[in-house]
């Protein structure tokens, strides 16, 4: 007789390794995300758009934006706790947990880590709150994985900066009210607070994406920017400053990833449970039973890294090439795991009815945003070896 | 004004229950214990009152170690502290044995106001604020989908068949509501963060002053005398349509008592 089955999580005894609060923070996401996103996720997608400033006041209200920062109106939990965060929205959908990550990891962090007291005063509590919403240019069209060949520029004239240059695939770049945007000046890379609404400066969404259509991405383009001497961020002068950054946000990742892998793992055990060929359930047959236990594997032990990075994290021990780790595998198994499940839905896995083609052709670009797969392999080859074989 | 909200931790209302053969019981174990989804509409109605009125808010669970869990839930959406009755005799207790428990955990701490959801998942009764408000001798105003506080009169809108019927009475009052009363909120993660410092009160039996033989299963009044598996769905009927599919459809439906 049928035992009742067990879920790919509740395998691994998971919870086992979470505590009650954790849990609660994980249960809270995944309820707003059940009531909230799933429910409309599919039409936002096909329809190519979101209700940007909707969604983040109410994960605003949640406080789940800026969640592990201290103080300035943010919750300031744990790292893992974000991680567990990022890892329910990403159920959900890649271009929440991406609207998430680049107003938290990446916008709020930038602030928080290298702004004056009065930038943090300023900014973010209503950036914890979900009333203003960020994004950061660090990428260019022809500067992608080498940001320090950035054509963007700030000059100084009298006490002002003059910005000019533009950047490439910028999250939320359309709907944001601030910018945190990463500039050549004379004294090294510097960082620049940038309200949207400063002449010179303009967004144009890029359509035709056919992955994160639940996302903003944009184009920036700054033309003779003029911005205050007090709209630098006063605390790193280099590439350390917008990498720090990006480490964060590839935390997220690492648990996000997993999140959508999830959503797609348990959809085709359902559906392998619910179809019948053959008389049987597909279920039943050890060809399905084997991509269903391959699966369950990479989910658990991704999931299993993801929580030691976590907690390495939150003991402040993490090194950036220990988050390649997490970035790396998390990415690559969720799309490997995406397009396994997309063949066990047959010919249902291509419609929006089910999630998985959603899940799938959204990891692709997570694939590659946040430092590729092949960035983040010579990252892990340079760890190993010593030699840097990208430069 | 002060508040109190009854809670009950039930299984995942959407796992699979399952009946134990040895003692005829649920069986909590299979499944992920939750805050009964009718008690979050309760706290949500406790929280708003307390947020235009002024007051505080207390939890009351009667309920196994782990439903700590539920009540901490309780905790993280706004209430101040709680009280949990827990106690291995209390395993079994029927509704009469819950309402006895929760009657006497309430007596005497000067609540104007008590608050139940209108059921739970699990048993699904409806009695047990009833009993209680019967107990303590207070007014009983069930099944709201409104509630207006005045002073110390508390009013609500039920909902009929026909009629939506209006009731008042003087605090002190025990309320149960149902999930057209509101919407409840989700915690949020600072409420997270401070419902672990929040006081909860831990109370048994003994602490109670109770009998234990009228509590648990020995107190209980009724038994589960035996339980059989849903039977399997049949087979439908099909009706093939030759230009008279739409009346055999309606016909069957009036068979049914359906129309």
């Amino acid at each position: 007789m049928a035992k009742a089955p067990q879920s790919p999580f509740g395998l691994f005894a998971i919870d086992h390794l979470l505590s009650e609060e954790e849990r609660s923070i994980r249960d809270v996401v995944r309820s707003y995300v059940d009531d909230r996103i799933k429910p409309e996720i599919a039409d936002w997608f096909e329809a190519g758009q979101i209700p940007a400033r909707e969604l983040a006041r109410e994960l605003g209200q949640l406080g789940v934006l800026g969640m592990h920062l201290e103080g300035y109106g943010c919750a300031g939990m744990s790292a893992t706790a974000y991680g567990l965060a990022c890892l329910e929205l990403e159920a959900g959908d890649s271009g929440l947990r991406s609207l998430v990550s680049v107003q938290g990891s990446l916008a709020m962090y930038a602030i928080h880590a290298f702004g004056s007291s009065e930038h943090k005063e300023q900014w973010l509590p209503q950036m914890a709150a979900g009333e203003t919403i960020g994004c950061f240019g660090l990428t260019e069209a022809d500067f992608g994985s080498n940001p320090s060949g950035m054509l963007t520029n700030a000059k100084q004239d009298g006490d002002d900066w003059i910005l000019n240059g533009s950047k490439m695939w910028i999250t939320n770049g359309s709907v944001a009210d601030v910018a945190v945007v990463w500039a050549r000046t004379d004294g090294g890379i510097r960082g620049f607070i940038v309200p949207t609404d400063t002449p010179g400066f303009t967004a144009r969404e890029i359509h035709r994406k056919m992955s994160l259509r639940a996302s903003v991405t944009s184009e920036l383009v700054f033309d003779e920017v003029r911005l205050p001497k007090d709209a630098v961020l006063p605390g790193v002068a280099s590439l350390r400053g917008p990498l720090s950054c990006l480490n964060e946000a590839r935390f997220g990742i690492a648990f996000g990833t997993l999140g959508a892998a999830r959503d797609c793992l348990q959809t085709a055990i359902d559906y392998s449970l619910n179809r019948i060929q053959f008389d049987e359930p597909i279920a039943s047959y050890q060809l399905t039973q084997r991509k269903l236990a391959d699966m369950a594997l990479e989910l658990g032990k991704g999931m299993l890294l993801a929580l030691h990075l976590g907690r390495l994290k939150d003991e402040h021990l993490i090194r950036p090439e220990q988050i390649s780790l997490g970035k790396l595998n998390n990415a690559r198994e969720a799309l490997a795991i995406a397009r396994e499940c997309r063949g066990i839905l047959g010919g249902n896995g291509i419609t929006l009815e089910y999630p998985v083609i959603r899940h799938m052709n959204n990891l692709e670009s997570v694939f590659t945003y946040e430092g590729t797969n092949e960035m983040h392999t010579l990252v892990i080859g340079e760890a190993l070896t010593g030699i840097p074989a990208y430069r | 004004m002060k508040i109190a909200v009854c809670v009950k931790q039930v299984p995942d209302t959407w796992a699979e229950k399952r009946l134990r053969e040895s003692d005829r019981r649920l069986d909590r174990e299979s499944a992920d214990g939750v805050l009964n989804e009718l008690d979050e509409y309760a706290v949500e109605e406790a929280l708003r009152l307390v947020e235009a009125h002024g007051g505080e808010v207390t939890i009351v669970s009667m309920g196994p170690e782990r439903a700590a869990e539920s009540v901490r839930k309780a905790l993280s959406m706004g209430a101040d502290a709680a009280i949990h009755v827990s106690d291995d005799g209390l395993a079994g207790s029927d509704a009469l044995a819950t309402s006895l428990v929760l009657a006497r955990a309430l007596d005497g701490r000067d609540f104007d106001v008590v608050i139940f959801g209108s059921e739970s998942t699990d048993a699904r009764m409806s009695v047990v604020p009833a009993m209680v408000a019967e107990r303590l001798g207070w007014a009983m105003l069930t099944f709201a989908q409104k509630v207006d506080v005045d002073g110390t009169t508390v009013a609500i809108e039920r909902a009929g068949d026909g009629e939506t019927v209006s009731v008042r009475a003087s605090m002190p009052v025990v309320l149960s509501v149902v999930e057209k009363i509101n919407e409840p909120r989700y915690p949020s993660f600072k409420g997270i963060m401070a419902a672990k410092k929040k006081p909860v009160e831990s109370l048994d039996i003994a602490s109670l002053g109770l009998d234990a033989a009228a509590v648990g299963a020995s107190g209980a009044w009724s038994e589960v005398a035996d339980f059989a598996a849903r039977p399997a769905k049949a087979a439908g009927t099909v009706v093939t349509d030759e230009g008279d599919g739409g009346a055999q459809v309606a016909s069957y439906l009036v068979e049914q008592k359906l129309i």
